[in-house]
């Protein structure tokens, strides 16, 4: 049943009219698109074909590709909140629209002009997909304790070792990827290097490169998530995002793009925290339980309360840490605050729906179970929520140093 | 070719309608939206032009307040070259006739070869303004148009009928009204979205077009609201408790009312 006012993260915000007419073509397609199959394919883990098409269609992959490499050059407040309500309708999909963003800003930032030229229409485009890949099976938070190297040979590089966790990475055509190109430097990140890495889409089998079957997971299905192995695998030397003169800098060439990653989890969060709310009040109107329907019961009162007010803080501080990257202020303090709340909160919101929904909730019937699957992925990934808070007290006790 | 594609801003078809009890007549002070049926007419001179005549030149017109720019702007977004707005306070208030006198006098001067209608407003539903526009312009008229095919200084439409299709043949310039089975209209694209507001935007007064304003407007409306009902219920429902029986009793029902043979 609909609702007399619609739950979106863009209602009564203060943007600009094109701004929201984007957010209405957004917010349209997820509705009559995504919303209506997803339960089924997730339920068959199967990648959404038909709604990455559609968005193709609609340039979403260029959002935040610069324009005269054929992209929208979006602003990141745009970005942000058309990430929530796309994963208000399935937090795979802004999976998939994600990694376009992360190497498509990283080629942006810091490729060389041949490097933005071969791959940013493409990637504007959504002709080729793209993974970024840091984690290892041996070292996720702790980035700078990666094992696999990167050997320079003549003009070649000779890369060796194994990747986790890379979302994406079975149809993707380009991985950017962090490797070790120095073991002896010190400190240890200025060992590392970012490199470009041109595969075959949906082929196992790569020679030296090879890609595991998807890695099982409690939810976020739909894309694929796998293990990628490098054996004697040869790249030549031009895949060094920026080329040459920046092997060494990679640590630093990844974690630059760290600050709107966040947002993007965030917004992400956001989007789920949305769409539990939204089922979860019409369902409290709906459902009755000793004469009355729920949402007349105190305590469900105050869970509804207490999603609507974390969505409202989560859509600000999202919107602060935008508006200030935006602007060429640093953002990391604001970003990691805005990541840490909103994932926080949408962990707390799918989990109140499912009270809210009762025996329900746990049924796959209804779409609350998977919410409650997806959600802890927010708190995890792009820096595990502890990392935020590590991360954001380190900054606040510099920012506000004692003189 | 030039076509011109009439487009309405109404109210969001999703919010609950409500009535002014002073005029009688729907408030429209909510959130507004283009049409949703004259999106399938956008989507099927879309078409036309990205087939068989490349050289087709869209021209989005439409009848409304000035801030039906929106409406406008995402009609543009879906496929439209340039807009013709009509906007002009003396026009509110426009019943059926005075909406298609002004729509008629806009499109007289655009010289088009093809006008196409959505088949009816999600607000007041007359299904009638292909009609009249067409009268007012003394062009041929096809209306619930499933297919459109371009001849020579031609259209052949094919039209939904309740035993099948017509087929009609229609000298152009002239008149459709699709109909919202005619196609699946297109997303707007996010770049079209971004290019809509810079695509060339004629803004008209009553004036411009060398309209009377008494003719038009609440002064010209020759209908007035004079009462309001709620319509009566469709009788009674029949409810079927399964026995085992029951879908050969939905059956037979289906049968008794001709739905099936
Ligand atoms: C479905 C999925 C998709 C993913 N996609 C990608 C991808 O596309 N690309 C990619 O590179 N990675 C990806 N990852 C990896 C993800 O970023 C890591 O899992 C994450 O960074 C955590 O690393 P870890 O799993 O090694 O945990 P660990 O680093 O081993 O952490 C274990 C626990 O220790 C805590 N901890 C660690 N260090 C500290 C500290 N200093 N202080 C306090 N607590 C600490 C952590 O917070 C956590 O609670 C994905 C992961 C998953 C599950
Ligand atoms: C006394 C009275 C006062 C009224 N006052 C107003 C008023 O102030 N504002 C108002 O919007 N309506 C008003 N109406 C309703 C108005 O007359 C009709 O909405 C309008 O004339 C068209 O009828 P329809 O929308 O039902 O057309 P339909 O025949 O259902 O529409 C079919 C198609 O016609 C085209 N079309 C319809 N209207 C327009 C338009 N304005 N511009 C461009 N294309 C169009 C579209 O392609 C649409 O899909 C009033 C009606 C009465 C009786």
């Amino acid at each position: 049943m609909p609702l007399k006012e619609r739950i979106s993260a863009f209602d009564g915000l203060d943007i600009t009219p094109e701004q929201r007419e984007i957010l209405e073509a957004i917010r349209e397609f997820v509705d009559r698109e995504i919303i209506p199959v997803a339960k089924e394919l997730e339920a068959k883990n199967e990648f959404p074909t038909k709604i990455v098409e559609g968005l193709r269609d609609m340039g979403a992959f260029g959002m935040r590709i610069p324009t005269e490499y054929g992209g929208l050059g979006l602003d990141l407040v745009t970005y942000a909140l058309v990430i929530a309500e796309l994963t208000r309708g399935w937090m795979a999909v802004s999976g998939i629209v994600n990694g376009q963003y992360i190497v498509g800003g990283m080629v942006a930032a810091h490729g060389t002009e041949e490097q933005k030229a071969n791959y940013l229409p493409r990637l504007a485009a959504g002709e080729i997909r793209s993974c970024f890949s840091m984690t290892e099976p041996g070292a996720g938070s702790d980035v700078q304790s990666i094992l696999t190297t990167a050997r320079r040979d003549g003009d070649e590089y000779v890369i060796n070792g194994s990747k986790m966790w890379v979302t994406n990475g079975d149809r993707a055509s380009v991985i950017a990827l962090l490797v070790k190109t120095d073991s002896d430097v010190q400190p240890r990140y200025k060992g590392m290097t970012a490199l470009l890495i041109d595969k075959l889409p949906q082929v196992a089998d790569q020679g030296g490169m090879k890609i595991s079957p998807p890695l099982g997971k409690l939810g976020y299905h739909g894309v694929e998530s796998v293990e990628i192995s490098f054996e004697d695998y040869r790249v030549p030397a031009s895949a060094v995002l920026g080329g040459e003169d920046k092997v060494g800098t990679g640590f630093l060439q990844m974690m630059s793009g760290i600050e709107t990653g966040r947002i993007n989890v965030a917004s992400r969060g956001l989007g789920i925290s949305l769409r539990a709310f939204e089922l979860s009040i019409e369902y409290a109107q709906q459902r009755e339980a000793f004469g009355k329907p729920i949402g007349h019961h105190q305590l469900i009162q105050k869970k509804l309360a207490d999603m609507a007010t974390r969505i409202e803080a989560s859509k600000h501080l999202i919107l602060a840490a935008a508006r200030r990257k935006d602007s060429g202020q640093r953002a990391d303090i604001e970003a990691g605050m805005a990541k840490l709340f909103a994932t926080e909160s949408c962990q707390r919101c799918a989990e109140e729906a499912m009270r809210i929904f009762g025996g329900y909730g746990y049924s796959t019937e209804y779409e609350v179970e998977r919410l409650y699957r997806d959600a802890p992925l927010m708190m995890i990934g792009e820096g595990t929520n502890e990392i935020q808070e590590t991360i954001i007290a380190k900054g606040l006790l510099k920012r506000h140093e004692l003189i | 070719m030039r076509i011109a594609i009439c487009v309405k801003e109404v109210p969001d078809p999703t919010a609950e309608k409500r009535i002014d009890e002073g005029t009688k007549r729907l408030v429209r002070s909510g959130e507004n939206t283009l049409n949703p049926y004259d999106r399938h007419a956008i989507e099927a001179a879309v078409r036309i032009k990205e087939g068989p005549a490349p050289d087709t030149e869209i021209t989005i017109v439409t009848v409304g307040p000035a801030t039906a720019t929106r409406s406008v702007d995402r009609a543009l977004a879906q496929g439209g070259d340039q807009s013709v707005h009509v906007a002009d306070d003396a026009a509110a208030g426009s019943d059926l006739l005075g909406t298609a006198r002004i729509l008629a006098a806009a499109l007289k001067r655009g010289g088009y070869d093809l006008i196409l209608l959505g088949q009816q407003a999600a607000d007041s539903e007359s299904y009638v303004m292909a009609g009249l526009v067409a009268e007012l312009l003394e062009l041929p008229c096809v209306t619930q148009a499933a297919s459109i095919e371009l001849g020579d200084g031609s259209v052949t439409v094919k039209r939904q009928v309740e035993s099948g299709y017509d087929t009609v043949k229609a000298t152009t310039p002239c008149v459709v009204s699709v109909s919202d089975a005619i196609n699946d209209p297109r997303y707007p694209p996010l770049p079209a979205i971004m290019g809509a507001k810079r695509k060339p935007h004629e803004v008209l007064t009553l004036a411009d077009l060398g309209i009377d304003a008494s003719t038009v407007g609440a002064a010209g409306a020759a209908t007035s609201v004079a009462a309001l009902s709620k319509p009566e219920g469709r009788g009674d429902t029949i409810v079927i408790e399964d026995d085992g029986s029951a879908a050969a009793q939905i059956l037979a029902f289906l049968v008794e009312k001709k739905v099936v043979a």
